[in-house]
């Protein structure tokens, strides 16, 4: 190939004007966005009365003192793995749909597609409908012109403040933290969150849209993996619309299929693609040709499902004249059952483990330099750091006790008693002596098994850690 | 080739390359994301200009912002320090005994010592203060105390030290070197040491303990006291416990009475040490730390 014919290596964006339209699949977009911008943005505003040493805020990320709070649950660091299993059901989540029902995530809940449908919409209230912006986008820069740009970026630069200042909240105390953005007096690490979002939010859903999930997500890559032809995804019944032709009234009409060439289905679509070339990788299935189609159909008295939901397998079974296979049995295929067991069954764990933890907590860290000290009346000592954690909100005293042997004896750094207050919300660091007596079974073993038992005098709970005693050996 | 002459709409061929049949299309990159490269490689030329960066022979470029990491850290140690400046004031006037009785002072001070104890103590006591009974490094752990184990007493010891020219009120004990001056014969010895053996429990020849009891009440007692059990106001240890500076076998023990010990300790003050002394705040932090290792009186 010579080098003349070669075009650019670069690709400048062709811009999308997507029509308005309505239907189903418009109706339910709505309705998933009233949803999903109604929780992020409100749910920081959610009160919980959790006692006067806790704060009142139903879900709160509070870093600088490491806990998580979700409405009547507590999340400490060591108890990650909630977070880890929620994580594993989200991805077993995708896999679920996306094998089942292909890129509904995409279509339907993804940030991206929701914020750029919320900047879409704005635009049409602003600009006007695609033809309208279409013209304002070829026009020269009058005042007009400008005039429309400018309130359109307002728009969205405010839009985008309030993303970013939704997710400052969830991290402090939503009231305080509104009152102190207002007077100038909160943290600069808010006002910069806050300034990032807001710029990233106008960027990707104002201004770069779809080139976000053609060439920086790569969740359309990923899933590919995930579908195979029974999955339900979007689809042209090429074999009902082909060939297609505009000039029904002309001669030799009658050959020509059900598709008018409207290219209603190409206007009204986010991406910018034509459903009718097939599967491809830009198609989101938002559902929005549907109903673009549908309406088309209706005009012309034909029946509805040109573009449709469909799987490959039908595909097949249409050509040949036969009815699709009802959509319960594409749906309930050995993966998507596999994927519907494992993802319960982590949720039931988590369930299970929120139920069965306890509201205190010890670890057991034995001092091993030196492994053990002996005291002047021939006493083998052993020292423990003994972190002990009070989840509740309010101080609780803990005793310590040792099991092993009748031999040992416990004593606790900084006080004559075996029981400590431990601050409410907190770990405590406590040191810990176990002692042998001369001659006694665990001073001349090597090592003997022990247990430390922990117990919440004002609730009754224990806790228990293992550990190990070490005495002089033989 | 047929994959050249194949092209899209837009005029774009492939590459060439097939996978099971699928043939990859040499479609354009979006101009965009070839920009943001572009504007990644000024920011990063940027930043290497701004911030330190680039290796020379014995150095790095400083970058001229003069931002240094260093320098950042130095600071934020300043400004803890000044956070707890009160804290170190509180801690160098502190009454010892009273120090435990304030929760942040004895955290403050605890920490600290730590600290101070690790760069300066930890290479002849241990890190874990554990000591090494064979070079005669004393056990900071248990609660047998040469020169007493009060927090007060302890920080005297930490203050002058133990035996050296550098403060005059440092402890000073000398135990004589009885083999090598020749003050006892050796047989003499040997009955001595049955007799600590006898009187710290542990196993012995009565024969030689009973000639030894006399020996040790006229050569020993002085110090050591006629029960054996020591006296802190003298630094001499208590014979009858389980504890050992050089170890209780009878073959250290002719050792230690033959030729002698002779454990030194600097003194820590800075008002004796030309250089990497200690202040008040320190040496007190420091006796607060060894006091709560589980041996404090």
């Amino acid at each position: 190939m010579s080098s003349s014919e070669t075009p650019s290596l670069y690709a400048a964006r062709e811009p999308v004007f997507p029509r308005r339209v309505s239907g189903k699949f418009r109706t339910g977009k709505w309705a998933i966005m009233a949803i999903t911008l109604g929780i992020y943005y409100l749910s920081p505003w959610i009160r919980w009365d959790r006692g006067p040493n806790l704060p009142d805020q139903a879900i709160l990320v509070d870093l600088a003192n490491r806990r998580f709070f979700f409405f009547w649950i507590e999340i400490w660091p060591h108890e990650f793995y909630f977070i880890a299993g929620l994580l594993i059901m989200a991805g077993l989540g995708l896999f679920l749909f996306t094998s089942a029902m292909g890129r509904v995530w995409c279509g339907y809940a993804c940030p991206q597609t929701v914020w750029t449908d919320l900047f879409i919409l704005t635009e049409r209230w602003i600009e006007g409908d695609r033809n309208a912006r279409v013209k304002l986008w070829k026009a020269k820069w009058d005042i007009r012109k400008i005039r429309l740009r400018i309130s359109k970026w307002l728009v969205w630069a405010l839009i985008g403040l309030a993303t970013g200042g939704a997710w400052v909240f969830y991290f402090t105390d939503a009231p305080a933290l509104a009152v102190n953005l207002i007077t100038g007096d909160a943290h600069p690490i808010a006002y910069t969150t806050m300034a990032v979002l807001a710029l990233t939010t106008v960027l990707f859903g104002g201004f770069a849209r779809e080139q976000v999930c053609i060439y920086m997500c790569p969740w359309p890559r990923i899933q590919a993996a995930m579908m195979d032809e029974d999955t339900i995804t979007i689809g042209y019944r090429d074999w009902r619309g082909e060939p297609r032709g505009k000039h029904r009234k002309a001669a030799g009409a009658e050959a020509l299929g059900d598709c008018i060439d409207c290219n209603a289905c190409v206007n009204v679509c986010p991406m910018g693609i034509d459903i009718r070339d097939g599967q491809q990788l830009a198609c989101i299935t938002c559902g929005l040709c549907i109903d673009a189609c549908d309406d088309v159909m209706d005009k012309i008295g034909k029946p509805r499902g040109l573009v449709d939901y469909l799987a490959l397998t039908d595909e097949t079974r249409e050509r040949e004249g036969q009815p699709p296979r009802p959509v319960w049995k594409h749906v309930m295929r050995p993966r998507t059952i596999l994927y519907t067991a494992l993802w319960s069954l982590v949720g039931v764990a988590l369930v299970v483990a929120l139920f069965i933890r306890q509201d205190i907590d010890v670890t057991v860290a034995p001092i091993r330099n030196p492994v053990f000290v002996t005291l002047s009346d021939g006493t083998i000592r052993n020292t423990y750091d003994l972190r002990l954690r009070n989840k509740h909100g309010e101080d609780r005293p803990f005793r310590i006790s040792v099991k092993g042997d009748p031999a040992l004896r416990i004593q606790l750094e900084g006080t004559p008693y075996e029981a400590v207050d431990v601050p409410a919300d907190e770990t405590k660091l406590q040191r810990v002596y176990v002692l042998s007596p001369r001659g006694s079974v665990p001073a001349i073993l090597d090592r003997t098994e022990i247990r430390f038992w922990v117990e919440d005098l004002a609730s009754g709970d224990r806790v228990y850690k293992d550990s190990v005693f070490n005495g002089t050996g033989p | 080739m047929s994959t050249e002459e194949k092209k899209n709409e837009a005029g774009y061929g492939t590459t060439g390359h097939v996978w099971d049949g699928l043939e990859e299309w040499n479609n354009p990159l979006p101009r965009w994301w070839v920009w943001t490269f572009y504007a990644t490689c000024l920011w990063g030329l940027i930043y290497t200009i701004a911030y330190p960066a680039w290796p020379l022979v014995d150095r790095a470029t400083a970058g001229f912002l003069g931002y240094s990491t260093r320098a950042e850290v130095a600071e934020q140690i300043a400004e803890v320090d000044a956070q707890n400046a009160d804290l170190r004031t509180a801690l160098a006037e502190a009454d010892l005994t009273m120090i435990s009785d304030n929760a942040d002072l004895q955290n403050y001070a605890v920490q600290g010592g730590a600290a101070v104890f690790r760069a300066n103590c930890s290479q002849c006591h241990g890190s874990g203060a554990a000591g090494v009974q064979a070079a005669g490094y004393p056990n900071l752990l248990d609660d047998d105390w040469l020169w007493g184990g009060t927090i007060d007493e302890i920080a005297y010891t930490i203050t002058h030290g133990i035996r050296n020219e550098q403060s005059p009120d440092s402890h000073w004990s000398e135990m004589p070197a009885y083999g090598r001056d020749e003050i006892l014969g050796e047989d003499e010895i040997g009955q001595v040491v049955h007799y600590v053996l006898q009187i710290s429990g542990q196993e012995h020849d009565a024969a030689k303990a009973t000639p030894g009891a006399e020996l040790f009440l006229n050569e020993c007692s002085g110090c050591h006291m006629e029960n054996g059990m020591g006296d802190p106001t003298q630094g001499a240890p208590n014979l009858t416990d389980a504890i050992w500076l050089y170890g209780g076998t009878e073959e250290t023990l002719t050792e230690t009475i033959t030729n002698a010990r002779f454990g030194v300790m600097p003194a820590w003050s800075e008002e004796w040490r030309a250089a990497g002394g200690l202040d008040q705040a320190e040496i007190n932090a420091v006796a607060a730390y060894v006091h709560q290792l589980g041996g404090g009186q």
